[in-house]
């Protein structure tokens, strides 16, 4: 099997490529590119992000074919492809992060500041916090619900449709930690960084 | 709900630990890579490194710690010390490093954690503020506490929010290597006007200092050294502690 994470210049993606090949051993093949003929043939694609909404979408676009070949893979050919973090959010129509950018509009809905009620709660939301398990996903097989995950974030996506919400913690509101849809997964925490049971979610979407 | 977090620190110098945990079990108790990992089976929520190298021709030492560490250790990593331009940062995030810590270089030119925050995102961009307190105000230090600024770092701490740092890592000169506990008005002040998380450094002498800086100081998060390294206690022992204080943790 091959999957490719993809490499567009948003930021730090060292800790994805080593918790990725720390699961896959040498069963799997891991590329880290963004290369459009490598993504099609992959099997599976992680999508990383970190930094601004409107950063990695102007990252994403600055590779030229790169936004329609993921679109081929993930919508037109329903292969299973994971968002992490910005990854997950860029799933959405539009973000506001810096300024109104356009998203990739694969899940419908938008990107928004999480509500800080009125300087209450301290953003980022960094730090350890737990998932409540909203609806079976594949990605969480033999995952606790209120397990904890690693957060770093001051935006959250709000879907249009609640159906595709598997997971939300609790922060200054339920803030929205993961989401599915079909083929589609994302997770605004980051498992690569949630010790053993974050590995246990790389696992699974290995596994899919 | 948001867990407080347990920060180990360990002080790297040329590629190695100084001042390491003093386990019997260790193969090579001066390998900072193990010694995170020990930390990171812990329960340890974050590792950080502070490199202290002083020569030049060392400074790459820090660079094959963080490949190696990351590799074993799935929990996020913080690497300071010596860290001066994008560049600098750049290489250390590359590495592996989750998040860089700036402290001389954020004192002598803002631009640089307001470039780097744009570039990489704030969330890996902790500004760490060594304080001295100086009549009624404290003052900010540099260079590892040997040069005084004549800056507020309460004002400082602000700046610092604005120019886009994620964390505030703040350590109290008075209190560094004493184990008399955190300063609490420092933390508690600095913590009160931003919104950002801050780290309390400086000063842990035992569990109740933990418990201290985050319901008197109100950190986020609390970093220690010496406790964790002599063994005086785990990692573990230390988050019970806090749990059964009512403080929230990653247990």
């Amino acid at each position: 099997m091959n999957i490719t994470i993809v490499d567009y210049n948003s930021g730090n993606i060292s800790s994805v490529i080593n918790s990725f090949k720390k699961v896959a051993q040498n069963k799997v093949n891991i590329e880290v590119t963004s290369n459009l003929k490598k993504i099609k043939s992959s099997d599976k694609v992680v999508l990383p992000g970190q930094g601004s909404f409107k950063s990695c979408v102007d990252a994403l676009k600055n590779i030229s074919g790169l936004v329609d070949t993921l679109s081929e893979f993930a919508i037109e050919n329903k292969k299973p492809l994971l968002g992490i973090c910005v990854g997950l959010q860029m799933f959405a129509d539009i973000g506001y992060e810096e300024t109104e950018t356009k998203g990739l509009g694969w899940i419908s809905g938008k990107v928004s500041k999480i509500d800080n009620k009125d300087g209450k709660y301290k953003l980022p939301h960094i730090g350890w916090n737990q998932i409540n398990i909203v609806k079976e996903s594949k990605i969480f097989k033999n995952i606790k619900n209120n397990s904890h995950m690693y957060f770093v974030h001051s935006y959250e996506f709000i879907p249009n449709d609640k159906s595709v919400i598997s997971s939300t913690t609790d922060y200054s509101t339920k803030v929205v930690c993961s989401a599915e849809k079909e083929n589609l997964f994302g997770t605004q925490f980051h498992p690569e960084k949630s010790d053993q049971i974050g590995l246990k979610i790389i696992e699974n979407f290995i596994n899919l | 709900m948001l867990k407080n977090r347990i920060i180990p620190c360990l002080d790297v110098k040329n590629g190695r630990v100084v001042k390491g945990i003093n386990f019997v079990d260790l193969k090579d108790a001066g390998d900072p890579v193990e010694q995170a990992k020990i930390y990171s089976d812990g329960g340890a929520d974050e590792i950080c490194f502070l490199d202290i190298t002083a020569s030049n021709e060392n400074r790459d030492t820090i660079y094959n710690v963080v490949k190696d560490t990351s590799k074993k250790c799935f929990v996020p990593l913080t690497v300071g010390g010596g860290v001066r331009s994008v560049d600098d940062i750049n290489k250390l995030l590359n590495c592996g490093a989750d998040k860089v810590s700036i402290n001389t270089a954020a004192v002598q030119n803002a631009e640089l954690v307001i470039e780097s925050s744009k570039k990489f995102g704030s969330q890996c961009i902790v500004v760490a503020i060594d304080a001295k307190k100086n009549g009624e105000i404290w003052e900010v230090f540099t260079h590892g506490g040997r040069k005084n600024t004549g800056i507020n770092a309460i004002e400082f701490a602000k700046k610092m929010e604005e120019c886009g740092a994620g964390e505030l890592l703040i350590t109290s000169m008075d209190r560094d290597g004493t184990q008399v506990g955190y300063d609490i008005d420092l933390m508690n002040k600095i913590s009160s006007i931003i919104n950002i998380p801050v780290i309390a450094s400086g000063g842990v002498g035992n569990l109740d200092h933990l418990v201290d800086g985050i319901k008197l100081g109100k950190a986020s998060a609390v970093l220690a050294a010496s406790i964790f390294h002599y063994g005086k206690y785990s990692v573990k022992e230390a988050k019970q502690y806090l749990d059964s204080k009512g403080i929230p943790v990653r247990i």
